[in-house]
């Protein structure tokens, strides 16, 4: 098959010829694991010098950002975000979205496909991607519907979304039920090099299902979601890669089960990496309460020690990448009764500060933490930027990463106001975000 | 046309229900016999008498059209008595057995059996419960013997031998039985055989039968002899195989641009019947490279060919 071609669906940029010199910053850039204090240098929208020459010294007639010693690292690419665009514009557009992305450092969102209608040929997803184009200010990019409607029944047109730009493929907030149509998926997409992204949860045993199953879930009276749910497709999955050699990729594990499932895929050679969303890393369970719906996400949240699994599989390599999975639900749907409200929680513009919880807290450090916001999810959709390197894309994030803030969400630019952490303390804060050399946010302006 | 040199005439067998283990030298045999009979089908008269006497039945389990005809036309042209059965209203609609009706058609003392079915190796099991001669004219996914030896007599024609030439099969190699007998057969003769494809439309373990796997068509037809193109069905072009017709014919769809990887000579060929649009590009089944209609005259003397050779060892007491 003709390889697939990296797009980036980025703005113009900034003009040709200007150029904006970062100094006095801490640099890291988790891709090679440099971390000094040092400058970078851009010009025409691409990273044109960096390292510790740049401390102090601004070259002639470039603009000159102080960085007062703050973290400057690639902007963060978010492998999972729900927008309701096109077709539920009332939840989130693209261009709310990307102004929260911009808000929380994150200068690459890759949109899922569960839209109205579905993104599942070629020309939604030019549709889309001009929208995007027109009306965003971060990167956008595409994952594609693996099956027609999402219906999980027929494959969708793996190779001429590829072409048109899809970087991944998903069959969205469901699973594939049908063994064979999976198989199939995994064998013809490996035809194209297609990356297939899913979300491991059977629909028969998550029937009604409010939250995960176990002493709180009896203790609400809400029927609970087990972990086999995701344990039993996930280990299937892995098996149909073991036979058709598909890439795979498990969107949002929640669970200690399926983290040993990823690692013996892992240790056989599998081409099979994982994901998990950052509410699953920083919440549990019991932060549920009293019937709190924001706290209502899929997979369910699971228990402190299924967390404590997956922070220490974020540490060790095991989990690839972190997604907000940003899914924004507005207030009809989410204030309902638990088992009736909407699951899904916004997370594009806390999750550079809900992830420094996790380092804030001795849990992980700083370049485990920010590989799996970065590089790792450029390489997984095989993107330019999420790294720190001459020529590389000049999408950038700039961060002070003690300062304290509450959450505030009617603060929130996301045009859906479902957040677990509001009112809830951080600390962390975006101060600039640029993409392709153009400044896209800065706190206080 | 033919310009191999004539061997002597070697061919044991008594049925013909593969090419799996056929060697170059009963395959030759066959194509010299055909050979002589397409020149015969030329001529104004075209019958002869070397079956006279003798019955021909066409059992057909599947639907087919050009296939019985093919051999209803060649039992004809050489004097046999040629009965179709047309399973669509017979005893097999009311739940006779395979064996049951093998049996009551070897009571009507047929000596040649032609036999298409739906099912693999049902015309395997069929010609161990009958007395004549059995031909397999199709079964299920597994072999089409007498299309593979009318494409390597195409082939032969056309290009005056067959080792050495590079063939690729392209297409719904998974349900195709003529894939499987052209690569028996191309084998046998000293071809070298490629089968291009989509992942989903390959067979595990297809390269163990003697071919190079592609999944790129690009790659696949790069310097071939013949492209030879596989007709894929309706229900399989729906999303379970491959996603649409459209991203079909767009990356396994025989058009200018995929046929200019393949030599500036080579032949384009299918089975039939063609998806115009789907597996081939309309001007493409049309090309002046294109022997598709070859094909199916060279089906009659293949046939012709194939009936004499089993009439050979059928006793004449």
């Amino acid at each position: 098959m003709r390889p697939p071609i990296a797009r980036d669906g980025a703005k113009a940029g900034a003009e040709a010829g200007t150029s904006t010199v970062f100094i006095n910053a801490r640099i890291i850039d988790p891709a090679s694991g440099r971390d000094e204090p040092g400058g970078v240098l851009i010009t025409d929208g691409v990273i044109a010098d960096l390292g510790g020459h740049l401390r102090r010294n601004a070259p002639a007639g470039a603009v000159v950002v102080d960085c007062l010693g703050h973290i400057l690292c690639p902007g963060l690419i978010d492998a999972q975000v729900y927008t309701g665009d096109p077709g539920q514009e009332h939840r989130e557009t693209l261009k709310t979205a990307s102004f929260a992305a911009a808000a929380g450092g994150v200068t690459t969102i890759a949109c899922m496909p569960d839209t109205e209608p579905v993104i599942d040929q070629v020309a939604l997803v030019d549709y889309v991607q001009r929208r995007a184009r027109e009306r965003a200010i971060v990167n956008v990019h595409i994952i594609a519907a693996l099956t027609k409607g999402l219906k999980g029944h027929e494959l969708a047109e793996v190779g001429l979304l590829q072409r048109a730009g899809a970087v991944a493929f998903s069959n969205g907030k469901s699973s594939i039920v049908n063994t064979s149509v999976m198989r199939n998926a995994l064998l013809y997409a490996k035809d194209f090099d297609a990356l297939i992204m899913h979300h491991t949860e059977d629909p028969f045993l998550t029937e009604g299902g409010a939250m995960n199953s176990g002493e709180v879930s009896t203790r609400l009276g809400l029927k609970g979601v087990n972990k086999a749910a995701e344990t039993i497709v996930l280990e299937r999955d892995v098996r149909l890669v073991g036979i058709t050699g598909g890439r795979y990729h498990a969107s949002t594990i929640s669970c200690a089960d399926s983290l040993a499932i990823v690692r013996g895929a892992k240790a056989r050679g599998l081409p099979v990496s994982c994901g998990v969303s950052i509410n699953h890393l920083t919440l549990n369970e019991n932060d549920i309460g009293s019937y709190r719906t924001f706290f209502k996400v899929r997979p369910p949240l699971r228990s402190e020690e299924d967390r404590v699994a997956m922070v220490r599989a974020l540490a060790s390599g095991d989990i690839d990448v972190i997604v907000s999975s940003h899914d924004p639900q507005d207030a009809d749907v989410k204030r309902r009764p638990f088992a009736e409200a909407a699951d899904g929680a916004i997370g594009l513009e806390t999750l550079l500060a809900a992830a420094l919880r996790l380092y804030h807290s001795d849990e992980i450090g700083l370049l485990p933490l920010l590989r799996a916001m970065t590089i790792h999810p450029a390489k997984l959709l095989g993107l330019p930027g999420g790294r720190l390197e001459k020529g590389a894309p000049a999408d950038l994030l700039l961060f002070d990463p003690g300062q304290p803030w509450v959450v505030d969400r009617e603060q929130l630019r996301s045009r859906s106001k479902n957040s677990p952490f509001d009112e809830q303390k951080l600390q962390g804060r975006v101060l600039k975000t640029m993409v392709a050399g153009r400044m896209v946010y800065q706190y206080g302006s | 046309m033919n310009t191999q040199a004539h061997a002597s005439f070697y061919f044991p067998g008594r049925h013909l229900l593969t090419c799996e283990g056929l060697s170059a030298q009963e395959i030759n045999s066959l194509l010299d016999l055909a050979d002589r009979a397409a020149d015969i089908n030329r001529q104004v008269n075209k019958k002869r008498d070397v079956l006279r006497g003798r019955t021909l039945i066409n059992l057909f389990f599947e639907v087919s059209t050009r296939t019985q005809s093919s051999f209803e036309l060649a039992g004809k042209r050489l004097g046999a008595d040629v009965m179709n059965m047309n399973v669509a209203t017979s005893s097999v609609q009311k739940g006779e057995s395979l064996i049951d009706t093998a049996m009551t058609l070897n009571a009507m003392r047929p000596d040649l059996l032609v036999v298409r079915h739906h099912a693999a190796g049902a015309v395997e099991l069929l010609a161990q419960k009958v007395d004549c001669s059995v031909i397999n004219a199709g079964d299920g996914a597994h072999e089409h013997p007498t299309q593979a030896l009318l494409d390597a007599l195409t082939i032969r024609r056309a290009k005056g031998r067959i080792a050495g030439l590079t063939v690729a099969i392209c297409g719904d190699i998974l349900h195709s039985r003529v894939a499987r007998s052209n690569i028996h057969v191309l084998n046998a003769m000293g071809a070298r055989v490629r089968l291009v494809a989509p992942s989903t439309l390959l067979p595990p373990g297809i390269d163990r039968l003697g071919a190079e796997v592609y999944t790129d068509m690009w790659k696949g037809l790069q310097d071939c002899d013949i492209v030879m193109m596989l007709r894929l069905q309706r229900e399989r072009m729906e999303g379970n195989y491959v996603p649409t017709s459209r991203e079909y014919y767009h990356f396994f769809g025989l058009d200018q641009e995929k046929l200019d990887c393949a030599k500036p000579d080579a032949l384009i060929m299918h089975p039939g019947p063609m998806n115009r649009g789907v597996e081939i590009a309309s001007p493409i089944a049309d090309h002046s490279r294109s022997v598709i209609r070859e094909q199916v005259e060279m089906g009659v003397a293949v046939r012709m060919a194939v009936l004499e050779a089993l009439a050979r060892h059928l006793p004449n007491h």
